[in-house]
C-alpha cells in the first residue's frame, strides 16, 4: 500500500512539474560527453551525426531522444544489476541450501507493471507532443519542392522559379517547408543535424519542415534503400545569409548565355547540344528537353560544389572521371556512355565550367 | 526384449515404404522427432550460408568506399542475408524445437497430423532449395533504362530488393529479371509450410494433451509454441495475399502497388508489416519459451510468476497485431497515426518487460548452475534487454525518425533477434542435446562458445548503435570517408568474425559430442518438465504409458517436497521411482500404434516448385508437372492406412 | 489392428481432424478478410477509369449466387441422408451439391469472359485487377470442393459406402463447402452490391 501510495504521489510530482523534469535532465548533457568521450577521440565531425543539431527541429528530437536515453540507462542499469547481481551471489556453492520454492508475488507482479507505465507515460506525453510539433507547418516558411530521382533529389523553388539539383540552398535561420514526392521508388529524405527522415512517395506529397540556426553547410542522404545506387544518392544543404540568399537567387533566375566563337568552352557547348546531352538535361538560355527532365538541370552547374547525386565533388578530375562512364561510378545510373573522346571531355568540362 | 515392427496389413495402392534406418527412413518419416532433427540441420545449414552472407557484407563495409563487391552483389547479399536469416534459419530451428519438444511436453505420442508434419517439412525444403536456386536460374539488372558498368555475375543473380521488397523497388520495372519472382515465390512456398504447421501444432496443443495436462500446466515452451502458432496462422495469410498481388504485378501486369495503374506503394507496406511486426514475435517467442525452461531448471526455483509470463506472452502476440505502422514512422503517415502506433509501440514494452522481471525474480534467491544452457540463457536476459530498451527509443517517434533506416536499427534488431532469439535457440540446443542424442555435450567447448559469441556479438552490434546515430544508412553498399565511419566498421568487422569462430567452436562440440559424449542420463539436469521423463535418447514411441498430469512441474513435485521453511526435499522413495521410470520408459508393456512413414508427403511438397518455376517461367509444362505431382501425393495421401503397431515379444 | 494404446485423445471431445479443420478455416477467414479489406481500399480509390459497375450484370450474377446458396442446402440433405445411413440418397445428394457448384463456376467463367469483351481485364486497372484476384481466389476454392465432392462421390461408390468418421469424411467436406458458401455471400455483398 506505501509502495503504491508514493508511487502515485510520485507520478502526480512528475506530472506536475514535467518542464522542470525535462528541462533538469538535460543539463545531465554535459554529463554525455564525459560519457562518450572516447567515442569522439575516435569520431570527430561526423557530417551525417544525427546527435548534433544545428536547428530547432532536429533539437527538439534530440532532446527527446537524451530523455529517453537516461531513462533507458537508468532501467538497464537497474536490470543488468539484478542480473549480475544473482549471479554472483546466487551461484551455486558446495554449501548452497536448496532455494525456497517461491511461485510469484501478485504485488511484485503489479508493481512491475505500473511502474513501467508510469515511465512510459512521463516519455510518451513529450512524444505526442514533438510529433504534432514537427508537423505543423510553421508560419512564413519558404516552400520548396523536393524530388526524388533514382538516384538524386531535384530541388525547386515555386516561388522564384528555380529548379536544381544535388544542393538545396535555404537562407539560415528561416522555416522551410518541403513539400516531396517521388518519381519513380521510395526515397527517404534526411539532413541529420536539420530534421529526421521523411519519405518521397510515388503518386504521393510527404511534408518535411527544416530551419537552420546559421550559415553553414550540411550533408544529407536517402534513407530508404532505393536500388543499385542507393548509397550514393547523397545531398548537400547550404544555409546562407539572408543577403547571401538573395545573391544567390538572383543569380540562379538567371540563364546560361549562348557560347560564340572558338573558346575551348564553346567547344563544349557544342558536344553539350551534339553528343546526345540534350535528350535529359536542361540549359535554360541554351537548351530545353522535350518531355520528361529526368536529369538535373545543369544551368548553374558549376555553381554547385558536388555532382552525380552528390555522390561526386564537382572537380575537373571527378567529371571527367564521371563522362568517361557514368555507371562505373553509379550503378544502374540513367546517364548512358557516350563515348565521349577525351577531347570532348575537356571541352565538356571547360563548358560545364562556365556554368556559374 | 526385442520388439518387432508388424507391416500393416490393410491394402493400399502403393507399396508402402518400409525401411527402418537409412536415407528412406527419413524421407518418409512422420516421426516428430526425426522431423524435428531434420529442420534443426536443415536450418542449420541456412544459418551458415545466411552467417557466410553476413560475413560477406561485413568484408565490404570494413573500408569506405570498398570495391570488395558491386553494388548489384551487395544488394543481393545483404536481401539475401535477411531472407535467409528469417525465413530459413531462425523459423525452421525454432521449428524443430516445436516439432521434437511439443509432443514429449504434453504427453503426446505425435502431433496431431504427423503426415501434415512431415509435409511442412519438405515444402520448407523446397521452398528453401527454389529460393536458392536464384543463384542459379535467377536474373538480375538495372532498373528499365538504367546502364550498369559490368554484368551482373551469378552472386549478384539474387533477389535484391531488401526483405521487405518495398514496392515499386521490388517491382518489374526497377528489379527487372527473375531474382525479385523467385524471392515473392519462394517466400509463398515457405509461407505454406509455416501455415501447414501452425494449425498442426494448434491442433496438437488443444487435442493431444495426456490426462491431467490442463492448460494452465502446460510448460512454457508448450504456451510460447501455441501463442507463435496463432501468430503464424494470424499473419502468414496477410503476407500471402500481399505476395499474391506483387507475383500478380511482377509477372501479369497489373498495378496493385503502383501508382500509374491507381496501386498504392504504401499499401504494401501496411500489409508487410501487418505480418512483418507479428513475425518479430514470432521470431522471439520459442527463445522466451526455452528461457522460461531453462531458468527454473538451473535455479532449482519454479518459474516466477508463470500465469504472469503466459499472458505476458499471450499479450505481446495481441499486442503485435496494432503496431505494424512504427516501421513506417517516416512513410506517409499522419501525426494522428504516428501518435497512436507510437503509443501501442511504448505498450508493447511492458508485458515484454513482466516476462523480464519474472526471469529475475526465477533466478533470484535461487541456487545458479552455471553450465552452457544457462549462461546462454542469462546472457539472452541481458542482451535482449537491450534491444529492448532500444525498441523503446523507437517508440518516441520524433528520435524514431533519425534513428530509422540507420544501423541503429540494425543494431536493435540484431539485439533481439540474435542477443535474443539466437542466443535462447543455442540455450535450448545444448539443454536439450542430452535428450535427443543420448550424450552430454562438452562443457567447457560450450563454455568458450558462449563467451566467444558474448564478445564477438557485442562487438559486431554494439558499435552499430553508434554508426546509426553518426549518420551510417542501412543497406548501404559504400559510405564516403568523409562521414567518418571507418573505425566502428572495422571494430564491427572484426566482431563478426569472431562470432563466425564461435560458430565453428559449437560445430566440433556438436559433432565431437554426438560421437564420443559421456552418455547421458535420462534426467540429467534434475529437471521439472515430461520430457525428462523418458530415456535419452526418446525412444520412437516417447511414452510407453500415457502419464498423468496432476500439476504444473509434475515431475519435479513427484521428485521433491517442500519443508516448513518452503525449501526443495528429495523424497526419500524418489531414486527408486526414477530407476522404476526408466526401466518403464524402455520397455513399454503394451500395443505401441504409430503413424506409418509416408512417401506421399515429399511427392506432395516436390509439386510446389514446379509451380513456382511455371509462375516464374510461364510454362504450362512445369505447371503440369506441379499439378501431377500434386495430385499423385494428395491421392496417395487420401488411400493409404494411417497407423501402424509395434508389437512386442513379451506381449506375444 | 487393435486401437489398444492407452492414448487419451482428444480431451476437449471436438474431433482432431475436425478441429484442424475449424483452424484452417480461421486462417482461410484471414486470406479473404485481406482480399477484401484490400479490394474495398482499392474500390475506394479515386483513380479514373473503368469501374465494376460499367460492366457488370446483377440478375445474372444474383442468379448464379443463388445457385451456390441452394448447394449448401444439398449439402445439408446429404448430411442427413449420411446420418439415416441412406447411402443412395447420400451419394444423390452429394453428386447434386457438386453439380451446383460447377454451375457457379461455368457461370463465373461466363461472366469473366462477358468482362473480358467489353474491355474489363486482369490489367485494365486496379479495379479489374483486384475484382479478378478476389473473385477468381473464391472460385479456386468453390473448385477445390467440387473436386473434394466428386471424391467424396467417387468413395461412396465403394462397397463400404460412406461413414461419418475416419479418413476423408462427409462431414470435414461439408464444413470446408459451407465456409465457401458463406464467403460467397459476402463477397457478392461486398464486391456487386456495395
Amino acid at each position: 500500500m506505501i509502495t503504491l501510495y508514493t508511487v502515485s504521489t510520485l507520478f502526480l510530482i512528475i506530472v506536475d512539474n514535467i518542464n522542470m523534469l525535462v528541462k533538469n535532465i538535460f543539463k545531465l548533457k554535459n554529463l554525455r560527453f564525459l560519457a562518450l568521450i572516447f567515442l569522439y577521440a575516435c569520431i570527430e565531425n561526423a557530417p551525417l551525426d544525427s546527435l548534433s543539431p544545428e536547428g530547432p527541429y532536429a533539437r527538439s528530437i534530440d532532446e527527446l531522444f537524451w530523455l529517453t536515453f537516461w531513462i533507458a540507462v537508468v532501467i538497464f542499469l537497474i536490470v543488468q544489476g539484478a542480473l549480475l547481481f544473482s549471479v554472483f551471489v546466487f551461484k551455486e556453492k558446495p554449501d548452497s541450501p536448496e532455494p525456497k520454492q517461491i511461485h510469484g508475488n501478485t504485488k511484485l507482479e503489479i508493481l512491475w507493471t505500473v511502474i513501467p507505465v508510469i515511465i512510459l507515460a512521463v516519455i510518451a506525453v513529450p512524444t505526442v507532443r514533438t510529433i504534432f510539433d514537427l508537423a505543423n507547418e510553421p508560419e512564413d516558411a519558404l516552400k520548396i519542392e523536393v524530388i526524388g530521382h533514382q538516384w538524386w533529389f531535384e530541388y525547386k523553388y515555386p516561388d522564384y522559379d528555380i529548379t536544381t539539383a544535388n544542393v538545396l540552398v535555404i537562407p539560415a535561420d528561416k522555416p522551410i517547408r518541403l513539400e516531396m514526392w517521388s518519381n519513380d521508388v521510395l526515397h527517404n529524405y534526411w539532413v541529420p543535424k536539420l530534421n529526421g527522415k521523411r519519405y518521397l512517395v510515388p503518386g504521393q506529397t510527404t511534408y518535411l519542415n527544416l530551419h537552420a540556426d546559421s550559415p553553414d553547410e550540411f550533408w544529407a542522404q536517402c534513407g530508404e534503400y532505393c536500388g543499385l545506387s542507393h548509397s550514393k544518392m547523397r545531398g548537400r544543404v547550404l544555409s546562407l545569409s539572408e543577403s547571401d540568399f538573395e545573391t544567390w537567387v538572383k543569380n540562379q533566375q538567371q540563364n546560361a548565355n549562348k557560347l560564340e566563337g572558338n573558346s575551348l568552352a564553346a567547344e563544349g557547348q557544342q558536344v553539350y547540344l551534339n553528343a546526345g546531352c540534350t535528350q535529359c538535361h536542361v540549359i535554360d538560355g541554351v537548351w530545353d528537353v522535350q518531355g520528361d527532365r529526368i536529369a538535373p538541370n545543369l544551368t548553374h552547374f558549376a555553381n554547385r560544389n558536388v555532382f552525380a547525386g552528390a555522390a561526386l565533388y564537382n572537380t575537373e578530375e571527378n567529371l571527367s572521371k564521371w563522362l568517361a562512364n557514368p555507371a562505373e561510378i553509379k550503378p544502374g545510373t540513367f546517364m548512358p556512355n557516350l563515348e565521349l573522346t577525351e577531347v570532348e571531355i575537356n571541352a565538356l568540362i571547360a563548358y560545364l565550367g562556365t556554368l556559374k | 526384449m526385442t520388439k518387432i515392427i508388424e507391416p500393416s496389413k490393410q491394402s493400399s495402392i502403393f507399396r508402402r515404404p518400409s525401411s527402418e534406418t537409412g536415407i528412406w527412413s527419413w524421407i518418409t518419416t512422420v516421426d516428430h522427432k526425426k522431423i524435428g532433427i531434420m529442420y534443426g540441420y536443415a536450418a542449420f545449414f541456412f544459418l551458415l550460408i545466411g552467417g557466410l552472407e553476413a560475413l560477406i557484407l561485413r568484408i565490404q563495409l570494413s573500408q569506405p568506399d570498398n570495391n570488395f563487391l558491386t553494388a548489384a552483389e551487395y544488394n543481393a547479399m545483404f536481401t539475401m542475408h535477411g531472407t535467409t536469416m528469417i525465413f530459413l534459419a531462425i523459423m525452421p530451428i525454432s521449428a524443430a524445437f516445436f516439432n521434437y519438444l511439443l509432443p514429449l511436453q504434453i504427453g503426446a505420442r505425435d502431433v496431431a497430423f504427423p503426415r501434415l508434419n512431415a509435409l511442412s517439412f519438405w515444402i520448407f525444403i523446397f521452398g528453401g532449395a527454389f529460393l536458392y536456386s536464384t543463384f542459379i536460374f535467377g536474373t538480375a539488372g538495372a532498373p528499365e533504362g538504367g546502364y550498369l558498368a559490368e554484368e551482373v555475375g551469378w552472386l549478384g543473380s539474387a533477389p535484391n530488393g531488401g526483405w521487405f521488397g518495398y514496392q515499386p523497388n521490388a517491382g518489374m520495372k526497377y528489379s527487372p529479371g527473375t531474382a525479385m519472382d523467385y524471392w515473392a515465390i519462394g517466400l509463398q512456398i515457405l509461407g505454406v509450410a509455416s501455415l501447414i504447421s501452425a494449425f498442426n501444432f494448434i491442433t496438437t496443443i488443444i487435442n493431444m494433451r495426456t490426462e491431467g495436462m490442463r492448460f494452465m500446466r502446460m510448460p512454457v515452451f508448450t504456451w510460447m509454441t501455441f501463442a507463435v502458432s496463432f501468430l503464424l496462422a494470424f499473419s502468414l495469410p496477410i503476407i500471402a495475399i500481399a505476395l499474391f498481388y506483387v507475383t500478380f504485378d511482377r509477372k501479369f501486369g497489373t498495378t496493385f502497388f503502383l501508382t500509374e495503374g491507381g496501386g498504392d506503394p504504401i499499401l504494401w507496406q501496411h500489409l508487410f508489416w501487418l505480418f512483418g511486426h507479428p513475425e518479430v514475435y514470432i521470431l522471439i517467442l520459442p527463445a522466451f519459451g526455452i528461457v522460461s525452461e531453462v531458468l527454473p531448471t538451473f535455479s532449482r526455483k519454479p518459474l516466477f510468476g508463470y500465469a504472469a509470463i503466459v499472458f505476458a506472452g499471450f499479450g505481446i502476440a495481441f499486442i503485435g497485431f496494432g503496431v505494424w505502422a512504427h516501421h513506417m514512422f517516416a512513410s506517409a503517415i499522419s501525426p494522428v497515426a504516428q501518435a497512436g502506433f507510437g503509443l501501442s509501440t511504448m505498450v508493447i514494452a511492458v508485458p515484454t518487460g513482466v516476462k523480464i522481471f519474472n526471469w529475475l525474480g526465477t533466478i533470484w534467491g535461487g541456487k545458479l548452475k552455471l553450465n552452457t544452457p544457462m549462461l546462454f540463457s542469462l546472457g539472452f536476459i541481458g542482451m535482449f534487454v537491450i534491444g529492448g530498451l532500444s525498441g523503446v527509443t523507437h517508440s518516441i517517434v520524433p528520435a524514431d525518425t533519425q534513428q530509422t533506416d540507420t544501423y541503429y536499427v540494425v543494431a536493435h534488431f540484431h539485439y533481439v533477434l540474435f542477443g535474443g532469439a539466437l542466443f535462447g535457440i543455442f540455450s535450448g540446443l545444448y539443454y536439450w542435446f542430452p535428450k535427443v542424442w543420448g550424450k552430454m555435450y562438452n562443457e567447457s567447448l560450450g563454455k568458450i562458445h558462449f563467451w566467444l559469441m558474448m564478445i564477438g556479438f557485442n562487438l559486431t552490434f554494439g558499435p552499430m548503435h553508434w554508426l546509426g546515430l553518426q549518420g551510417q544508412v542501412r543497406r548501404t553498399w559504400v559510405y564516403a570517408e568523409e562521414t567518418n565511419l571507418q573505425f566502428w566498421n572495422i571494430i564491427v568487422t572484426v566482431g563478426a568474425f569472431i562470432i563466425a569462430l564461435s560458430i565453428i567452436v559449437f560445430m566440433v562440440n556438436w559433432i565431437f559430442s554426438k560421437r564420443n559424449g559421456e552418455k547421458a542420463p535420462f534426467d540429467p539436469w534434475d529437471a521439472r518438465t515430461l520430457e525428462w521423463t523418458i530415456p535419452s535418447p526418446t525412444p520412437v514411441w516417447n511414452f510407453s504409458t500415457a502419464p498423468i498430469v496432476k500439476s504444473l512441474d509434475d515431475f519435479w513435485h513427484t521428485k521433491y517436497s517442500e519443508d516448513e521453511d518452503g525449501r526443495a526435499v528429495r523424497r526419500e522413495e524418489t531414486d527408486q521411482m526414477l530407476l522404476e521410470l526408466e526401466e518403464d520408459g524402455l520397455n513399454p508393456s503394451e500395443h505401441i500404434a504409430l503413424p506409418n512413414p509416408s512417401y506421399f508427403p515429399i511427392v506432395l511438397a516436390s509439386g510446389l516448385p514446379f509451380l513456382g518455376y511455371a509462375v516464374i517461367y510461364k510454362s504450362i509444362p512445369l505447371a503440369l508437372i506441379g499439378t501431377v505431382l500434386l495430385l499423385v501425393g494428395g491421392f496417395g495421401w487420401g488411400t493409404e492406412p494411417l497407423e501402424e503397431e509395434i508389437h512386442l515379444d513379451s506381449d506375444e | 489392428m487393435s486401437n489398444s494404446h492407452s492414448y487419451p485423445h482428444e480431451p476437449t471431445g471436438v474431433e482432431t481432424r475436425k478441429l484442424g479443420m475449424w483452424v484452417f478455416l480461421s486462417t482461410e477467414i484471414l486470406f479473404f478478410g485481406t482480399l477484401i479489406t484490400t479490394f474495398m481500399i482499392f474500390k475506394g480509390s479515386d483513380f479514373p477509369g473503368m469501374k465494376l459497375t460499367d460492366v457488370y450484370d446483377i440478375p445474372f450474377t444474383s442468379i448464379s449466387s443463388f445457385i451456390l446458396l441452394m448447394s449448401s442446402l444439398t449439402m445439408v440433405l446429404a448430411h442427413n441422408a449420411l446420418e439415416a445411413n441412406d447411402q443412395e440418397k447420400t451419394r444423390v445428394w452429394l453428386l447434386a451439391t457438386a453439380m451446383l457448384g460447377a454451375v457457379f463456376l461455368a457461370g463465373q467463367i461466363y461472366e469473366f469472359t462477358e468482362f473480358y469483351h467489353k474491355g474489363f481485364e486482369l490489367t485494365t486497372n486496379i479495379f479489374s485487377s483486384s475484382f479478378y484476384v478476389l473473385t477468381g481466389f473464391h472460385g479456386l476454392h468453390v473448385f477445390v470442393g467440387v473436386v473434394l465432392l466428386l471424391a467424396l462421390w467417387a468413395i461412396g461408390q465403394r462397397q463400404k459406402g460412406l461413414t461419418l468418421e475416419g479418413g476423408m469424411n462427409l462431414e470435414f467436406v461439408a464444413l470446408y463447402w459451407h465456409f465457401v458458401d458463406i464467403v460467397w455471400i459476402v463477397l457478392f455483398t461486398v464486391v456487386y452490391l456495395i
